[in-house]
């Protein structure tokens, strides 16, 4: 399989002398559901924002399909952040928009900004939203407004919404650290058969170690702004996760 | 027995320095008053001035309603208008001052005109304007166009730096440019605020119309003043009147508004 995303000696430092992320090299594929475990505070939200730029990073190099994504801005940055969609922990919806209106955010790269003020979407856009909708069953929600749907349902409105861009890797921050266990695993499953299904890497960031392992194609654990584990689910032993998380009573 | 070793309390002990200030204001207020030529007997002359001036009031006259049906529909075409384009000029301006959305080159031109608008008093402004396009309603339109840019820019722009930026870092991801960005992150977030400001400033259009037209801006104010020229008092009880009656309804008429988007929302 080739490689569709490469870091390369990556860095960065929100204040300068305090390195958050020391040196990071990671490859990934065109397929498959790699998570980023670590405990808080070490790099991996930084790592997933630096992907698709909101946030800048230090040196190192981040090709995407044989394009240097580091160090561009303006048009092709948006051109870039276009093709990558993604998740976040508190949904991030327009809340005050609809449902519908919400998943054609999604497609708010490739319309023009006066269509966009006159919200004309090309129609394509609004069936496949339709469709999205069907596939998160959320089909007759789609007039309600965002603020009055329960946390799993915005979620999956905030996945259908990255869907929305048809991306070519799809980043989840921390997508399931506000919802109980139940709709966290729902979560999980729509990230997972939604990147096979697509044929698109998935890159999802979390805390949860069995999680992780159950949905995971390939864990890669990450401690004090490195990389420490790199590898299949089953690999992942509790060492891994003493020197990953740190000490060893949690694990009992 | 600790209580025994606190000195007399006295809680609310002033400092040395209220008390002087207080004293200075006191001297320099009687001080003013002397300056001023306020005296009793001045005093007493005047009451019977105002029981004549009050006297000759009565009753309003309402037969020239023709002039002040003018007067007014040019009043109520003054705050219409000064709110429309006063509103729509402050929506950029708004968006370029946030602090949240521009950087610093864009926003501190965009506050010194927010604030240079608000500096000075409707009335003031608007003989700026008659000095430069001449007397009537253009004036009026102008120097109330002025204040309300003051005054939704400032609150508008406020409301833009209280959004969420979560909402607007997930538009951003979705690679939308600047302007679609604002549709869809920005405006729905302070649609709610926005159309609250725009009821309060056609309120206050309405009241600052009537009086830009005393310096003759055009409009009832100055439909106002002739009639006090002419010393024609009965005709200014019932413009008063009228004045009162409307600046009720536009009340009125806002909270109607206010009521219909806060229900939805």
């Amino acid at each position: 399989m080739s490689v569709v995303l490469s870091i390369q000696g990556l860095t960065k430092a929100y204040k300068p002398g305090v390195p958050v992320l020391k040196g990071i090299d990671l490859d990934f594929d065109e397929r498959g559901l790699t998570a980023i475990i670590g405990s808080s505070g070490t790099g991996k939200s930084t790592l997933v924002r630096i992907i698709n730029r909101l946030v800048d990073p230090g040196d190192g190099t981040i090709v995407f399909k044989g394009e240097d994504l580091s160090r561009i801005h303006g048009r092709q940055l948006r051109e870039l952040r276009r093709r990558i969609g993604m998740v976040f922990q508190e949904y991030n919806l327009v809340e005050r928009l609809s449902v519908m209106e919400n998943l054609l955010c999604g497609r708010l790269g490739y319309l023009s900004p006066l269509k966009a003020w006159l919200r004309r979407f090309p129609q394509e856009d609004i069936e496949h939203a339709y469709q999205l909708l069907d596939v998160i069953g959320l089909s007759n929600f789609a007039n309600q407004r965002a603020d009055s749907l329960s946390g799993g349902q915005r979620q999956r409105v905030g996945i259908a919404r990255a869907l929305m861009q048809r991306p070519e890797l799809l980043l989840a921050d921390e997508p399931t650290s506000s919802l109980d266990p139940k709709t966290s695993v729902e979560i999980m499953e729509l990230l997972k058969s939604q990147g096979e299904d697509n044929k698109i890497p998935v890159l999802v960031n979390m805390h949860d170690v069995e999680l992780a392992k159950r949905f995971a194609d390939r864990i890669v654990g990450m401690t004090g702004g490195r990389v420490v584990f790199d590898g299949l689910p089953s690999r992942l032993t509790d060492d891994h996760l003493k020197l990953i998380y740190g000490g060893e009573g949690w694990l009992q | 027995m600790s209580s025994a070793s606190i000195p007399a309390a006295r809680p609310f002990e002033s400092s040395l320095g209220a008390k002087l200030l207080a004293l200075f204001i006191l001297a320099y207020a009687c001080y003013a008053l002397g300056q001023l030529d306020f005296s009793w007997p001045r005093f007493v002359k005047g009451i019977d001035n105002g029981a004549r001036f009050l006297d000759r009031m009565f009753p309003p006259s309402f037969k020239n309603w023709d002039q002040l049906l003018t007067g007014f529909i040019e009043s109520m075409q003054i705050a219409v208008l000064a709110t429309f384009f006063g509103v729509l000029i402050s929506l950029p301006i708004a968006i370029l001052g946030a602090r949240n959305l521009m950087p610093s080159w864009a926003t501190w031109p965009a506050r010194l005109i927010v604030t240079l608008c608000r500096a000075f008093n409707p009335v003031i402004v608007a003989i700026i304007f008659i000095k430069a396009v001449g007397f009537g309603a253009l004036a009026g339109v102008l120097a109330l166009v002025m204040g309300s840019i003051g005054f939704v820019g400032k609150l508008f722009m406020e409301a833009i730096e209280e959004i969420s930026m979560k909402q607007i870092e997930a538009i951003r991801a979705t690679g939308a440019p600047f302007a679609s960005v604002v549709a869809f992150g920005v405006l729905p977030q302070v649609m709610g605020r926005l159309v609250g400001f725009c009821t309060y400033q056609l309120d206050a259009n309405l009241r600052n119309s009537t009086m830009v037209g005393i310096v003759g801006a055009g409009g009832i104010g100055g439909t106002l003043f002739a009639a006090f020229q002419r010393f024609e008092y009965d005709f200014v009880l019932a413009i008063l009147i009228t004045i009162i009656a409307v600046v009720l309804l536009g009340e009125l008429l806002a909270n109607y508004v206010k009521r219909i988007f806060n229900g939805e929302s």
